[in-house]
């Protein structure tokens, strides 16, 4: 066993265990439409006030199925390096709930849209693993049931229900929190470049039902509890973990863990049996009668394939080799598609020509930490690409030092959003002095002010960064570093 | 194949009807008497044959991406036995 | 001048079309009519007022020379029709006070051509029966005296039970029954096993079940989606071409509903079948077989020579199969389309102590015997361990009972003959309460037809010894209804017209 794959095992008191991970996402589809009604999709509204007599279920109402909703199962499909199923058909699942109008799912159980793919996770820049994707399947969503609004009653609201969802199903190729946080990350970035998914977890378009099974390394496979429903990446590294503990806690004590579907609990940090809502559950799939089987021919695929966007392990691919980014550099800038086209953006921009790892790193520091702080998109953060370019392009012609570009940001992003950033240095006068006169005058001062220093200095060269120092202050920093320790060393006779 | 009180108990959840003790033991004689009205189809060949999933050769309609409807909860809730809010009400829902 | 409600619906067309008659006379008179009739049970919701104002319209419209197909004509509308703002509950308890904002396709296409609604029409619970007798609003009495009655004796008994009465089959009795009666020119059916044309045939009317997509299913209270078709009733064959052809069409609310051109079917009555191949299924001939219908089957065959058609023998060796395999896949689909009605949206509401209690104690007191005795075998037939070993075996017998249909079809076969019920119209109360199977054998003739999605006609073929009426079945390709209306005429015309009963019941 490799140390690697060691540093993921859990310890218990009786020894190592190992955690195998596998996970249900359910993404909701980007669309105007519901999946088989005309009502909209948008999030929020008056209660029922998104729903269709289909969705509610009325008597004599039929499905009628939206074409974008199949487009974007396959594009994704595509994103996955996934089969795609050119007939596929639709199944009830079959269950009572409040929020379940019809009284059944409409799902595609035996025949899904798209069959086996895989996608790459990066771990760390040099360590990825892949993650099998067993299939993506079209079905719909419920309505809301909300439990807090009176003592005795559930309110039932039905905008969610029809909304189309895709569920992708990973195999259990996860040993770790980590692992399964990488993959739903990853995952989430590849609907996100795709179209077909906002990604959006607070309003629940993205949640995961995590499968969690622990076992002795390198055992057989054991049972396995699902998680339903964890809807923020952090909760499900939590649920993992907690769940993870418990059923060691169960083996260890000599005891089985029974297959059965669980809820997390943040607030309280445990996952809890729903064993309530479990009982009898013979969900009696069959082929909807309304429905005939969903086919489309090479022609829809490659049509979809053709519009397809680059892809984010593409697009890192390129970056390494285009713009000599380093994997971990590259990785992080196409977490986000906004952020890789402004990096690619202030890259290019003009005669283009400019040093992509010093844009890169802009982006990544002060741009970023600018960003954060006030929870904007670094592309939104203030500073155009234009401005970036030409604030590297300064320092790399010399006309500017490091440390006047971090104040020049400052200013940009700031009191002076928009300016042109040489008309701003010409205007605030930041040019670096690179006269060599004016720099040599500088050092003499220096060095007569400080004799006893300079003394010391002949014998103890380290002491070269001090006076470069005091000169950068007198000179406000505009001095050219390399010029001024150029002076120095000849005035003080270092060479 | 037949079914036992137990089986016609759990169908019944299932299909969440309520069934009284005295209904039980009708209700599996009627059940019964179908099942066994249809066993002899379990001596019919129908090696490789697909089962039926459309009895007309038709190929799935889809409909363009468009909100054509909504906006009407008056209509859906109009029937509604029990609302509030433009909620649907419901005894509580214990998770 | 006869009595309005004396006219088919062709003649009253043209009565109108001439200005003979005025369509708020021909509705009123139908009014009348049904109120005189209320102890046969026929409707049971009559929208007078609705009727007469959609009949000033129709005048106007024939007035300004605007008439559709169906301008003015008195129409019954089965209670599986979702019709806007009027009662539609398909005579179940369970769509208690159900009114739906919305209008069926089926019938909002026959008010496009003009028609006049009258009212709502009873039959059997969720369409689930063969004799009217599953309904919540109480069995139809059909308008045919049993066997030696006297009017005297059957009013008694209307006023009574209707023991003894006989049913108008089912699921569409009321539909039979009100056409029968005079009480409509025509009314809308459905059919999932035989609801058109076993009514039909007990009642001495025409129906057709046409080929599974030639009629939208949008706003028909859902039964077994593979197998539902709308249809109508009518008194003649004439008369159920013209209908057909409004109800028909494609409709893009219906994933199932075929694009394709409907044919103006009354061009095909009359028309010649010479020429005609027409198959006698031998598996139709069951032993212990009522020799009458075995008379009337070889009577029809004869027409159909006599006219110049070729009479062949042919094999449809899985059709045994279709009636046990159909109360595996209808039972099956309705388990699903009827969880629906659980009390929360709509109709009938159970309180309970939790929403298990609600919908179980809903569920229980909204559907009837026969529904509850049905959502339990189709939940049972799709359960974990009985869905292959049920449904999916189900499923692929239904393939081979319509390989049967395609292989005889390929052979040159153009329509194939056979009876349309094991015996004529029995008594209300007769069949079914020990055995719930017994009844299930009215639909032997007509479910085949279902299974394999083709058109199924039932014409009126003459009467039995004791005076009640047979019909004959008429099998066709997928969407060729024309051969079926063309040879239904011909069997139409070869029995005779057949005279309806005189309202004993008034
Ligand atoms: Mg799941
Ligand atoms: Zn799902």
């Amino acid at each position: 066993m490799t140390a690697e794959s060691n540093a993921k095992l859990i310890k218990g008191a009786t020894g190592d265990w190992e955690v195998v991970i596998g996970l249900e996402v359910h993404a909701q589809v980007t669309s105007k439409a519901k999946l088989f009604s005309g009502a909209s999709t948008a999030f929020g509204g008056e209660p029922n006030s998104h729903v269709s007599l289909v969705d509610a279920a009325m008597p004599g109402m039929l499905p009628v199925i939206n074409r974008e909703c199949v487009a974007q199962a396959v594009r994704t499909g595509l994103g996955l390096k996934a089969q795609i199923n050119r007939r596929s058909t639709f199944d009830r699942k079959n269950y009572f709930y409040p929020d379940l109008p019809q009284g059944y799912q409409i799902s595609q159980y035996k025949h899904p849209i798209v069959g086996e793919g895989e996608i790459q996770v990066d771990l760390t820049p040099d360590h990825s693993i892949r993650v099998g994707i067993e299939r993506l399947h079209l079905e719909q969503d419920a309505g809301k049931s909300l439990h807090d609004q009176s003592p005795t009653m559930s309110f039932v609201d039905l905008n969610r229900s029809g909304v189309a969802l895709m569920e992708i199903v990973s195999r259990p190729d996860m040993r770790s929190a980590d692992e399964a946080k990488a993959y739903v990350s990853k995952l989430r970035t590849i609907l996100r470049y795709i179209g077909s998914c906002d990604g959006d977890m607070e309003k629940g378009n993205l949640r995961a039902d995590v499968n969690v099974s622990v076992r002795r390394p390198g055992a057989p496979l054991s049972t396995r509890c699902e998680i339903k429903n964890v809807n923020s990446i952090r909760f499900i590294g939590q649920a993992i973990e907690t769940e993870a503990r418990r059923q060691i806690a169960i083996y260890e004590d000599g005891g089985v863990v029974e297959q059965e579907t669980r809820l997390f609990d943040p607030t309280r940090g445990e996952t809890r049996s729903m064993r309530s809502k479990e009982e009898a559950h013979d969900y009696r799939y069959f082929p909807d009668p309304d429905l005939l089987p969903l086919e489309f021919d090479e022609d829809f695929i490659e049509a979809l394939r053709a519009h397809l966007p680059e892809l984010p392990d593409a697009k890192k691919a390129r970056f390494m080799a285009d713009y000599g980014l380093s994997a971990y550099d590259a990785s992080i800038l196409v977490a986000d598609r906004e952020t890789a086209n402004f990096f690619e953006a202030a890259a290019r921009h003009g005669a283009g020509k400019r040093d992509a790892k010093a844009v890169a790193n802009w982006i990544m520091g002060d741009l970023s930490a600018h960003a954060n702080s006030h929870g904007l998109a670094v592309a939104d953060a203030g500073l155009s690409a234009g401005a970036l370019a030409s604030l590297v392009d300064l320092i790399g012609e010399g006309v500017i030092s490091g440390k006047i570009a971090k104040d020049l940001v400052v200013m940009l992003l700031g009191p002076d959003k928009g300016a042109d950033p040489r008309a701003l240095v010409e205007a605030r006068g930041l040019k670096q002095v690179t006269d060599v006169g004016a720099i040599e005058r500088a050092v003499d001062a220096v060095i007569a002010a400080n004799a006893d220093k300079a003394e010391q200095a002949r014998t103890k060269p380290g002491m070269l960064g001090w006076f470069v120092g005091q000169v950068m202050k007198t000179t406000g920093g505009k001095a050219n570093p390399q010029a001024v320790s150029d002076a120095l060393k000849a005035k003080l006779g270092l060479e | 194949m037949s079914v036992d009180q137990a089986a016609v108990r759990r169908i019944a959840r299932l299909a969440r009807i309520a069934v009284s003790d005295a209904e039980v033991p009708h209700l599996q004689g009627e059940i019964n008497a179908i099942l066994n009205f249809v066993e002899e189809l379990g001596k019919v060949d129908v090696e490789g044959v697909e089962p039926m999933t459309s009895v007309i050769p038709m190929k799935l309609p889809m409909r363009e991406d468009l909100v054509t409807d909504g906006g009407i909860e008056p209509l859906v809730l109009a029937n509604a036995p029990l609302t509030e809010d433009g909620f649907f009400l419901v005894p509580k829902v214990v998770e | 001048m006869t009595a309005l409600t004396a006219f088919t619906l062709a003649e009253a067309r043209d009565a109108l079309k001439a200005r003979a008659i005025s369509s708020v006379e021909l509705t009123q008179a139908h009014l009348d009519a049904i109120e005189r009739a209320k102890a046969l049970n026929a409707y049971i919701v009559v929208t007078a007022d609705h009727a007469l104002e959609m009949a000033a319209a129709s005048d106007a419209r024939i007035a300004r020379g605007e008439a559709g197909p169906l301008e003015g004509l008195s129409i019954g509308v089965k209670d599986l029709y979702a019709t806007k703002g009027v009662h539609t509950q398909a005579c179940s308890h369970i769509l208690d006070g159900f009114k739906p904002p919305y209008e069926s396709t089926v019938t909002a296409q026959l008010w496009r051509d003009g028609a006049v609604m009258l009212g709502k029409l009873n039959m059997d619970e969720f369409a689930m029966g063969s004799s009217n007798e599953t309904s919540y609003y109480g069995p139809v009495a059909s308008p045919w005296l049993p066997p030696n009655w006297s009017a005297e004796k059957a009013r008694a008994a209307l006023r009574a039970d209707k023991k003894g009465l006989l049913t108008p089959g089912g699921s569409s009795g009321g539909s039979a029954a009100a056409v029968a009666a005079s009480l409509c020119l025509g009314a809308t059916a459905s059919d999932t096993g035989g609801s058109i044309r076993q009514p039909a045939a007990f009642t001495g009317t025409t129906g057709i079940k046409p080929t599974y997509g030639r009629c939208s299913r949008y706003g028909m209270v859902a039964f077994a989606s593979s197998l539902d078709q709308a249809g109508p009733i009518a008194r003649t064959v004439r008369d159920a071409a013209i209908l057909l052809r409004s109800m028909a069409g494609y409709d893009a609310k219906d994933s199932t509903c075929v694009d394709a051109a409907v044919p103006d079917y009354e061009k095909a009555v009359g028309r010649s079948v010479k020429g005609l191949t027409i198959g006698i299924p031998r598996e139709y001939r069951l032993d212990g077989m009522n020799a009458e219908i075995e008379t009337l089957w070889s009577r029809g065959a004869e027409w159909l020579r006599a006219a110049g058609a070729r009479i062949v023998d042919v094999s449809l060796p899985n059709t045994r199969h279709a009636l046990p395999a159909y109360y595996i896949v209808a039972p099956a689909e309705a388990s699903s389309n009827l969880a629906r009605y659980d009390g929360v949206r709509y109709g009938l509401r159970e309180p309970g102590a939790d929403i298990l209690e609600l919908y179980e104690h809903t569920r229980a007191k909204g559907f009837g015997a026969e529904v509850r005795r049905r959502l339990m075998i189709g939940t049972y037939v799709l359960s974990a361990g009985y869905y292959d070993a049920y449904y999916v075996r189900a499923q692929k017998i239904r393939t081979l009972i319509k390989r049967d249909f395609e292989t005889v079809f390929a052979d040159g076969v153009d329509a194939i003959l056979t009876p349309a019920t094991p015996s004529a119209a029995f008594g209300i109360g007769e069949k079914g309460s020990a055995d719930p199977v017994e009844m299930y054998l009215n639909d032997v003739f007509t479910v085949t037809v279902n299974m394999a999605g083709l058109p199924g006609l039932v014409a009126p073929a003459g009467l039995s010894a004791d005076g009640l009426p047979l019909g004959l079945q008429l099998i066709g390709r997928p969407f060729d209804e024309e051969t079926l209306f063309a040879l239904g005429e011909t069997i139409e015309q070869s029995a005779g017209r057949m005279n309806l009963p005189t309202p004993w019941w008034a």
